[in-house]
């Protein structure tokens, strides 16, 4: 983190994708400040470069050029190797369509991110519970994904991502699969993270009534970030 | 370790086509139990051999006789400990298909180079003096039900008796065992001037040497040394290690080795197309999760481990199962073979080797496939879930 308090600092940051001999700009120089604790809602329409930003932002992918840093550390510099444990201790993912590992139970799944630690198997075993316990689903722990409803899936996804606890939550269009209860539910889980535990969320997403829930919006057209929606 | 439930839940993902996966293999090292067995069988019976033992023979070949007085000339050189002397007999019992092999040699010197051969006390002083004594290996007796007392018959095509007859009778004085479960124990030896005396011709030759050398280091020294002193004779000779002679021995049955290497290349062959096809569609179908671990953490190389580790958990599951089980099978088999394969017997060492190829074939099954899942690119991945 920035002495001022800066989490997220996206600067002048450009992303080109080549399409044969065909250059695309997704994002074109652009600048994002999150501070530490913020929930911001990133909102644009399809093909805006929303996700390709946060994919840069969780070290996912390289910006072609500008700088990346999140938490004091450049990740536009890391190595591969570096960039993944980077990603293991700082990023906590939620995805649209949950992500799950089918052939494992949602404590499994939760407790892969706690693979890569030291923790000992008891250690996990708490943690895992801990995360469950706070998207309230330690009733459902045992259960496989294609048993749970979507909601419950999204709240293992989230259970997932929280159980390493992360500096920063990235949510790729969370409630883009659910009915609008269930949506709800997660939208009220992830302001509960946010407001009760500290956590500082960029979330993704095509719908006002899901950015209502942050504390921060910003709306990307044609690669370009602006604080108001155009038109 | 942590990642082995993740490994295991993986391979469960679809159970039947895990399970036929793991049977193929299964069914691949069982038979490789078995023909491993079958190259024992046929090459181990004839596998008396020591390091400080070397076989002269014919320069020619094998079928050409050499004096019976080079033995007194092989002893007097220097290195060479003792010579003695044995004869293809040929011939077979009862009937042409019953063959294995009878020589004549000179008892107490023949059980003297050859203390492998387990024969008791008194039995071997009834041999020194039963002129048409004979001694039998365990393996044979208990084939045809001989036993000490019998009277045996053998019939050769090569060597005519002086009255024109082809039948030569023995009297089985004793049954011989090896030292080791490999030492050959179907053969039959009896008094080599018996056979002299009776022979129509050929008389004072014999078939080839066997010279025990005082230091095995000098070994190649002292053949060369034989075959000098018997150069521009009218019997020269080649000098080789024992195993060598064998070896050219068993070639005359075919390339066992050779055999038994190609019809087990077949088979992992195909085991190898069959278990890394199963891999790579494993990894296709699961790309995004791939991604999703990436995303989560998982570096390229952790990647690349747990698909390594699902391709070798098959092979050591196929391959535990299949050997374990050629080891049942084998044991089996060996008793209703025991007529014609006596030693028919999974040799330790080839479960060894089973166990390494379990090894090779999981990492071979597995490499294209991890690798590709460790090259992933993150964003494309998680884009294909």
């Amino acid at each position: 983190m920035n002495t001022n308090g800066t989490l997220v600092d996206v600067d002048g940051v450009e992303k080109v994708f080549r399409r044969g001999m065909e250059e695309i700009h997704v994002l074109r120089d652009l600048r994002l400040e999150v501070p530490a604790g913020q929930f911001l809602a990133l909102m644009g329409p399809s093909g805006s470069g929303k996700s390709t930003l946060l994919n840069l932002i969780g070290g996912l992918d390289r910006p072609t050029r500008g700088t990346v840093t999140v938490a004091g550390e450049r990740t536009d510099q890391l190595s591969e190797l570096r960039l993944a444990s980077w990603r293991a201790r700082h990023i906590g993912f939620v995805f649209q369509l949950y992500n799950l590992l089918p052939v494992l139970t949602a404590e499994r799944n939760v407790e892969l991110p706690l693979l890569l630690t030291h923790l000992s198997r008891a250690q996990r075993k708490e943690h895992v519970a801990t995360a469950l316990g706070v998207v309230g689903l330690t009733h459902r722990a045992g259960h496989y994904p294609r048993t749970l409803s979507g909601g419950e899936q999204q709240r293992v996804g989230i259970a997932r991502a929280i159980v390493a606890d992360p500096t920063l939550l990235l949510c790729d269009e969370p409630t883009g699969d659910l009915d609008r209860k269930s949506g709800d539910e997660i939208l009220d889980l992830l302001q509960a993270l946010n407001r009760q535990h500290g956590k500082t969320i960029i979330m993704v997403t095509h719908d006002p009534h899901a950015s209502a829930r942050a504390s921060r919006t910003v709306y990307l057209n044609k690669g370009q970030l602006s604080d108001q929606p155009l038109d | 370790m942590a990642f082995l439930p993740l490994i295991w839940s993986n391979l469960k993902r679809k159970k039947l086509r895990t399970l036929l996966t793991v049977l193929s293999v299964i069914v691949a090292f069982i038979l490789f139990g078995v023909l491993c067995s079958i190259r024992q069988a046929l090459t181990g019976g004839v596998s008396m051999e020591g390091a400080s033992r070397l076989i002269v023979r014919h320069k020619v070949s094998i079928i050409q006789l050499l004096p019976v007085s080079y033995k007194a000339r092989m002893e007097s050189l220097p290195g060479v400990a003792s010579a003695v002397h044995q004869t293809w007999f040929g011939g077979f019992y009862q009937d042409r298909k019953y063959f294995f092999m009878q020589c004549p040699v000179v008892p107490e010197e023949f059980l003297d180079m050859h203390p492998e051969m387990l024969l008791p006390a008194e039995q071997k002083q009834a041999w020194l003096r039963t002129r048409s004594g004979a001694i039998l290996g365990r393996a044979t007796a208990a084939r045809f039900h001989l036993k000490i007392g019998d009277r045996v018959p053998i019939q050769t095509p090569i060597w005519t008796k002086s009255d024109g007859s082809q039948t030569w009778e023995f009297d089985l004085v004793g049954i011989f065992d090896g030292k080791e479960k490999t030492d050959d124990t179907m053969s039959l030896f009896f008094h080599y001037d018996y056979f002299d005396e009776g022979r129509g011709f050929g008389k004072g030759q014999v078939g080839w040497y066997t010279i025990r050398v005082k230091d095995p280091g000098q070994a190649a020294a002292i053949a060369a040394l034989v075959d000098k002193e018997f150069e521009n004779s009218a019997y020269e000779t080649k000098s080789e290690p024992e195993k060598a002679f064998v070896q050219g021995w068993i070639k005359q049955i075919g390339n066992i080795a050779l055999m038994t290497a190609i019809i087990l290349g077949a088979v992992f062959f195909t085991i190898l197309l069959v278990t890394g096809n199963t891999m790579s569609q494993a990894v296709r179908e699961r790309t995004g999760e791939l991604g999703v671990l990436k995303a989560i953490g998982f570096t390229h190389r952790q990647v690349l481990l747990l698909v390594l580790g699902e391709s070798c958990l098959i092979a050591a599951l196929g391959g535990g199962l299949g050997l374990g089980l050629a080891c049942l099978i084998v044991p089996a088999l060996a008793k209703p073979l025991s007529t014609m394969l006596p030693m028919f017997f999974f040799p330790a060492r080839d479960l060894l080797l089973g166990a390494g190829f379990c090894l090779v074939l999981g990492l071979a099954t597995g490499l294209f496939p991890a690798w590709q899942a460790m090259r992933l690119r993150v964003a494309d991945a998680l884009r294909r879930m």
